[in-house]
């Protein structure tokens, strides 16, 4: 390590009691606690009376040589205290980033920092969530970015515990989220204190999760941390959004800040850039097409980066009578729209992909994992456009494979899809003629037809197995909607395994009603990010609504004690299917391929025997809960208990016992 | 969704009325759990997006077998080595025995859905 100065703790001046904030307008009210003061004396006192207390009866009375160890005056030791830590720095820094909360399970090599948040910082902007893995501190900082709109920073071991976290790191990076993460280190070895500090230090921390973040630097001076660190903030919050590493040396942490260099040490100013608009010439374009399509299809993928992407793609689908097919990445559209899934990719004439990370999937078919050979063909017609907006066109890598086929399309435009919207309905306005608009109106009028016609047919559907038990998932989607319609609610889980019933029954017409899935469809993403986006939505008031699945839950179900510790009003539905379904239905598939043994599918899939009681789990982690509930007809009840326990600022679960999809 | 209907839709041979067949439904529903199909149809047979609804669609148990071994879609085929004929019969006889659905306006919760 290049450490142009290193600070020998033995030789640091002993501390005064005041740590007020040593940067002179740094955000946040310092806490004004008294350094640490270290007496050997006193704690080998205490300790030797809290010993006694536990070991009385059989304690002899203590010898001459223990007599005068515990009452002669200490040998003479020199004490290290500092009343000026670098941590006390990285915290301003930390804290002029506006984070509302620091996501952490904790660990040495950040105890600095750990200890400046809560006692220099005051744990307050950030607050400090006690979390069970660090999984579920990055899936909690997954989530409540998608309410917020900004990241959470988390803390983690630059090793043990970065190896927890990546594969939350990965789903985010695939997800296009931002995550703040920081990473403790001893970068020098000479600094290391036996073998856990060894086993705990890496050469590059951020080595292991940089195929999936979009930048990271570990700083080696206090200076460089604080440009770094803002630096950070400002590429993770510009298009595409995606998580940052930044690595907080233990050394600088801990270590005073020596005097000379107080002065020379500011917290930078953040400036987000603006988000990147398309090409004002490719837009044009685009407009000019859009407008003469006789039926273009918009395909949403992560369009609303904001509460006004939703606006945005209304008014271009009103303005143009287009139909919307919305991938449920976000929350990009309004279900009762009647616009809303009432086109399709076989009829259309132009599509538009709007952040779709994989176009090609979207206009092709691919064989099934059943049949011979690996064949695809597009499923558009003869002739029909493609066009696409995708921030992910200006910044990619290249190991993980997440950015998936390559698309021909006939027009790209590497920008992000909410900053171009504005520009693209204006030129598509001025476009529009008398005739033009008539035509959109009749095109309109026989989509909300076909929207009709989709949601008769789910609701019919719906009725299928409603009285079954285990419960069927449209019936626990009725269920919770007859809860939730006359609530502000959010649903902080995705739809994928329970059939899409919410999006098929429910209202969505918000921008936090809904946050999208996982990401890269790493199971674990579940739990912890309903439980952020419920604490983004907890200063709303909002009822936040986790259907959450079985599998998903018991990778990190500590989850649900973060939840209780810091009182997060969130209503968890188990989806307990008692399986691993989608992998079940695979094995399945190679079963009968191979023309045998489909009845041994079960082993390694179905998690029964015994079945687990995740309302006892609730219960364990101080929550309260219900169930399991097999019974459709106990559900609505139990729901209506539970919501009113939200509603006093708790979480609750109810275990409901489902079928398979 | 489609792996099922969309065939269905395409051959007439098969969109007959339910003859009368033998099958035993206590064991086709033994098999049902067995053998999967409850995985992807749901322990009603009622679908969901791994699979299309498979109760109370007009099919006959030679249709029935007929899609089995060589089914369209996302579906796999089901071949004589994994189960036989007169096992799919009794699967037919269970699916013919399962509940139909109420229509939704006499359920409320989805009665109150519809605009």
């Amino acid at each position: 390590m290049a450490r142009s100065k290193k600070i020998s703790p033995l030789s640091s001046p002993p501390s005064s009691f005041d740590r007020r904030g040593f940067l002179k307008g740094a955000a946040g009210a310092a806490a004004g606690a008294a350094a640490l003061i270290v007496k050997p004396e006193t704690a080998a006192a205490q300790e030797a009376k809290e010993a006694a207390e536990v070991h009385r009866p059989a304690t002899p009375l203590p010898g001459a040589k223990q007599t005068a160890a515990e009452t002669a005056p200490p040998p003479k030791v020199d004490v290290y205290t500092t009343d000026r830590p670098g941590a006390d720095y990285m915290v301003d820094v930390i804290k002029s980033l506006g984070f509302e909360y620091v996501a952490a399970n904790p660990g040495s090599s950040f105890r600095g920092i750990h200890e400046s948040l809560l006692n220099y910082g005051g744990n307050k902007m950030p607050e400090l969530l006690t979390c069970c893995h660090e999984e579920s501190s990055v899936g909690m900082a997954h989530g409540y970015a998608k309410i917020e709109g900004k990241p959470m920073m988390i803390m983690a071991h630059g090793t043990v515990g970065l190896q927890h976290a990546s594969m939350a790191i990965y789903n985010a990076w695939a997800d296009r989220v931002p995550v703040y993460i920081l990473l403790g280190n001893i970068l020098d070895g000479t600094w290391r204190r036996g073998d856990v500090e060894w086993n705990h230090s890496v050469q590059d921390a951020a080595a292991m999760v940089r195929d999936y973040t979009k930048w990271d630097d570990s700083p080696v001076s206090l200076a460089q941390f604080g440009e770094s660190a803002v630096r950070a903030y400002k590429i993770a919050m510009t298009p595409p959004l995606e998580p940052v590493v930044i690595v907080a040396d233990a050394v600088l942490q801990e270590e005073p800040v020596p005097a000379e260099d107080r002065h020379t040490l500011q917290v930078p100013k953040l400036t987000l850039p603006t988000p990147p608009a398309g090409d004002y010439g490719a837009v044009k374009q685009l407009a000019g097409m859009l407008v003469n399509a006789e039926n273009p299809l918009i395909v949403a993928g992560r369009v609303a980066r904001t509460p006004d992407g939703m606006k945005l793609l209304v008014e271009l689908a009103e303005l143009l009578q287009a139909p919307v097919l919305d991938r449920r990445f976000r929350m990009n559209f309004p279900s009762p729209h009647p616009l809303y899934g009432s086109g399709s990719i076989a009829s259309a004439d132009l599509i538009l992909g709007l952040e779709v990370p994989d176009m090609w999937s979207t206009t092709h078919t691919q064989t099934p994992v059943n049949r011979m050979g690996m064949v695809s063909r597009p499923i558009t017609k003869p002739g029909a456009k493609v066009v696409t907006i995708f921030a992910g066109d200006l910044f990619g890598k290249s190991n993980y494979q997440d950015f998936g086929r390559y698309d021909a399309v006939d027009l790209a435009i590497a920008a992000d899809a909410e900053a171009t919207l504005p520009v693209l309905i204006e030129e598509c306005r001025k476009l529009v003629t008398p005739d033009r608009k008539a035509f959109f109106e009749q095109r309109g009028a026989k989509l909300a037809e076909v929207a009709k016609r989709n949601r008769d047919r789910d609701i019919e559907q719906a009725a299928w197995a409603f009285d079954a038990s285990p419960v069927s998932t449209s019936r626990m989607a009725a269920e919770l909607w007859n809860q939730l319609k006359d609530e502000d609610w959010s649903l902080v889980s995705d739809l994928t395994f329970v059939s899409n019933w919410p999006a098929r029954l429910w209202e969505f017409n918000k921008p936090y009603h809904f946050i999208g899935g996982h990401g890269a469809y790493g199971v674990g993403y579940g739990a912890p990010a309903a439980v952020g986006a419920a604490l983004a939505n907890k200063k709303h008031g909002r009822i936040s609504v986790n259907i959450q699945c079985d599998g998903d839950l018991n990778y990190a179900p500590g989850v649900l004690w973060t939840a209780a510790h810091h009182r997060i009003p969130l209503l968890s539905v188990m989806h307990n299917n008692r399986a691993y379904h989608q992998e079940l239905m695979y094995v399945e598939d190679m079963a009968a391929r191979a023309r045998r043994g489909v009845e041994t599918v079960h082993i390694g899939t179905a998690i029964n025997d015994p079945n687990i009681n995740y309302a006892l789990m609730a219960k364990a982690y101080g929550m309260y809960s219900e169930g399991p509930i097999d019974n459709p007809n106990d559900l609505g009840p139990a729901l209506k208990r539970a919501i009113d326990v939200v509603k006093k600022g708790e979480p609750a679960m109810i275990d409901v016992v489902t079928q398979p999809r | 969704m489609r792996r099922f209907l969309i065939s269905l839709a395409l051959s007439a041979a098969i969109i007959l009325p339910a003859m009368c067949q033998t099958g035993d439904a206590a064991s086709g529903k033994k098999l049902f759990l067995r053998d999967g199909c409850y995985e992807c149809h749901g322990y009603a047979g009622q679908g969901g997006a791994a699979g299309a609804r498979i109760a109370d669609i007009g099919l006959n148990a030679k249709g029935l077998i007929a899609y089995v071994r060589a089914p369209a879609g996302q579906m796999p085929a089901y071949k004589q080595q994994v189960i036989s004929d007169q096992e799919l019969t009794d699967v037919w006889a269970y699916l013919q025995s399962l509940p139909k659905a109420k229509p939704a306006k006499d359920i409320p919760l989805l009665n109150a859905l519809k605009k």
